[in-house]
């Protein structure tokens, strides 16, 4: 008993010794704090948990390399599990805690937080998600989407299908596959335009949620509408069962492109595997895989502390997003750091650091996008990867 | 509420009814009133301020369903829907002829009401189970129509943006000022169920609640008060709806689906179904529950885990957490935390001599 309690005593001494070591530390050195909203247990799970993982991998390279220009990051994250209550809390939290910037995550949050955001004047990243009218910076000062919006993904879809059907799309036929919900409805006017500029016939196919029974809609593709290329957008783990349906249907996945949600390693693998998707083209706004430097250096860093490689950068779709949405903040942190000459950047100068980010492309992990005050989606950059046939 | 009686002289109905059973009601709702209106606003930063208006927006909509569950023991898995007829309402009447928040506020109530009302037509003729999936079919079927009518819902984003709130010219935009706000319509939604539940129309609630072919029996109109009780209930809900709108400044109903009607059940269910008080507790329990469990993973999970693991574990263990306190809290007192509460309130109501 007494020598329990005189362990415990010295766990409580060496805790309350932790405590103030840290609490000084953070008095010396200077520090930034990043809000990051997360989904690791709600609907979108299958991205977040490794999504998140990825950007506080990079936040801990930048650290270790001695932060972003003498500043030390740290990184509040709060699970929002999709829900819009929680994603508002995480904001005040943010807040409170004196955040210069936010990453958001799901596109109800971010509508929810877009006037919080303006008025609090700190900016928040929605690649992804979001509205794309949210490119628009003089009509959404505070929101980035900093990747290529839905519209911009409906019509480099179409030019992807324009490219593979040889050049020109009259008189063919284009079925648009989608979710029911904003997000999935949100390429339709694009798509509508370009129907009628390109002088193909479009019609669209909606999967209610949870989207994972989409039999019909696929039947309805293929053995009606017989189109020359289907466009795919999908989330959660619906892209999986439209890889199964329309390869069992016996509809070439090479005529098939997927939106930036509809193909990471994990959707590939529970729709049967690299063998089953041969063929199928997706769309991506940062780098697939793990042959960028940056990726090669958190490895290092983990294999320095003796630890494996982090399992989250298995699904390196997503992975590497988070990679990106960290890069792009550090990015916009050193952009304000250096206006303001090294001295502590506001919110504000963050948002201006931001919209001077160009020609950053870490290695060709982030996209050669130029954000702008008045473009926050830094030109709608988007790279389409296949799984080649006959591997 | 700090306060205790010891005994029960009541003698008439009348006093049995009274808003404030004993004198000193009156002091303890002062005391709260001070409290909420004074100390904490003057007191809490900003943030807590908006876990409270979060609660406060949980309180109008978990009172509403209380009434309708609760009270008249009608299922309904379709209360976010309904919140989300009032957002959109109230967020068209904003936009498209700038009326301000006091006639737009009672009108999504009254539109919520009305849809309420269509809803529950099914409630005459199935019960319990049944019912609950023809409330399940109203959440799915207003979700689409909103989903898929531009005229309501603004355009594909399914999202209108809503102006601040102004009260005596003063635009209401701090998480302080929104407080008031807010705090006034859960003040007002509390003490009109208050007096809905001590009244005719309540005691007709619970009468069908307890036994619907005894309440005809004795003449109630059964037909009249089951589509009364959804109207209510729903009126509850296009208000909590409204005001979700003009706290987030956007109406988008991707906040009102299924999930969240479940949360509200949750609420009444773990608050305590059938008391007023109740709702508020469960309303404030589910919202957070969540937050304070992250709090304390924060202070002291460094203690077990690794830092850089730890927002990974925090996520996981609240959910297993939050789900653990629900089944433990609903074995100990099914009855809910209003129970929980009454059964502390009577034990010391006769203490020290408990025999």
């Amino acid at each position: 008993m007494k020598a329990a309690s005189r362990r415990w005593l010295g766990a409580a001494v060496t805790a309350g010794a932790v405590a103030t070591g840290a609490l000084i530390a953070a008095a010396q050195t200077k520090e930034l704090v990043f809000g990051l909203h997360c989904d690791r247990t709600g609907a979108t799970q299958t991205v977040g948990v490794f999504l998140c993982p990825g950007y506080h991998d990079y936040i801990a390279l930048v650290n270790k390399k001695g932060g972003v220009e003498g500043f030390n990051i740290r990184v509040l994250e709060i699970d929002n599990e999709y829900k819009v209550p929680p994603a508002v809390e995480a904001h005040e939290r943010f807040k409170k805690e004196g955040a210069v910037l936010t990453g958001l995550y799901g596109t109800p949050q971010t509508a929810a937080l877009t006037k919080k955001l303006e008025e609090d004047k700190i900016l928040g990243t929605s690649p992804g998600f979001g509205t794309a009218a949210g490119a628009d910076g003089k009509r959404f000062p505070y929101t980035f989407p900093i990747a290529a919006s839905y519209w911009s993904q409906g019509a480099a879809a179409v030019d992807f299908a324009k490219k593979q059907l040889g050049g020109s799309l009259k008189g063919k036929k284009i079925a648009y596959l989608y979710y029911d919900n904003p997000a999935g409805k949100e390429p339709l006017v694009i798509l509508e335009d370009l129907a009628k500029m390109e002088g193909f016939e479009m019609r669209t196919f909606a999967v209610p949620a949870p989207g994972v029974e989409m039999g019909a809609q696929v039947l309805d593709i293929t053995g009606r509408f017989k189109p020359d290329f289907v466009i795919t957008h999908l989330f959660g783990r619906s892209p999986s069962v439209s890889i199964k349906e329309l390869k069992g249907k016996g509809f070439p996945l090479s005529k098939v492109v997927a939106l930036v949600w509809g193909a990471s390693e994990a959707d590939v693998k529970a729709a049967g595997g690299w063998g089953a998707a041969e063929g199928y083209h997706a769309m991506q706004f940062a780098g697939v895989g793990g042959d960028f430097d940056v990726l090669k250096d958190i490895v290092a860093m983990y294999k320095a502390d003796n630890k494996p490689a982090p399992a989250a950068m298995e699904t390196s779709v997503f992975y590497n997003r988070g990679v990106m949405v960290a890069a792009l903040h550090v990015e916009a942190a050193r952009n304000a750091i250096k206006a303001k000459g090294g001295a502590k950047p506001t919110s504000e100068d963050v948002k201006k650091g931001m919209e001077s980010v160009k020609g950053f492309t870490l290695g060709g992990l982030v996209p050669p996008m130029a954000i702008t005050p008045e473009d926050h989606e830094g030109g709608g950059w988007v790279q389409i990867w296949s799984r080649p046939t006959g591997m | 509420m700090f306060y205790r009686e010891s005994g029960t002289y009541k003698t008439t109905y009348a006093a049995d009814m009274a808003l404030f059973p004993l004198p000193i009601t009156k002091v303890a709702v002062a005391f709260w009133l001070v409290l909420f209106t004074v100390i904490a606003p003057l007191t809490l930063h900003d943030y807590y301020l908006s876990i409270i208006n979060l609660v406060l927006i949980a309180v109008v909509g978990a009172l509403g369903l209380n009434i309708l569950v609760g009270y008249t023991g009608q299922i309904s898995v379709g209360h976010a829907a309904f919140m989300s007829v009032g957002a959109y309402t109230a967020a068209n009447l904003v936009v498209h002829f700038g009326l301000p928040f006091w006639i737009t506020l009672p009108a999504g109530g009254l539109m919520a009401a009305i849809i309420g009302a269509i809803v529950g037509i099914p409630s005459l003729r199935i019960k319990g189970l049944y019912l609950a999936i023809a409330t399940l079919a109203g959440q799915l079927i207003i979700e689409w129509v909103i989903n898929h009518t531009p005229a309501i819902s603004g355009g594909a984003q399914a999202s209108i943006p809503v102006p601040r709130p102004t009260a005596f010219g003063i635009e209401l935009k701090t998480q302080g000022q929104l407080y008031f706000f807010l705090l006034f319509f859960a003040v007002l939604a509390i003490v009109a169920t208050f007096n809905i539940v001590r009244s005719r129309i309540g005691r007709a609630f619970v009468a069908i609640r307890d036994q619907d072919i005894a309440a005809e029996i004795i003449g109630i109109n059964i037909y009249r008060y089951k589509l009364l009780a959804f109207a209510i209930s729903s009126f509850y809900a296009g208000v909590c709806g409204v005001l979700y709108t003009y706290y987030l400044g956007i109406a988008n109903y991707e906040q009102f689906q299924i999930v969240v009607s479940i949360d509200y059940l949750a609420m009444i269910i773990i608050g305590g179904l059938g008391s007023v008080l109740g709702s508020v507790l469960g309303a404030a329990f589910v919202t957070m529950l969540p937050i304070v469990i992250r709090w304390i993973m924060e202070s002291f999970g460094t203690l077990f885990f690794s830092a850089a693991d730890l927002p990974a574990v925090i996520s996981s263990l609240r959910l297993i957490i939050f789900g653990a306190l629900i089944i433990v809290f609903l074995v100990l007192e099914p009855e809910g935390l209003n129970r929980l509460w009454r059964n502390i309130r009577n034990y010391f109501r006769t203490w020290p001599f408990s025999y």
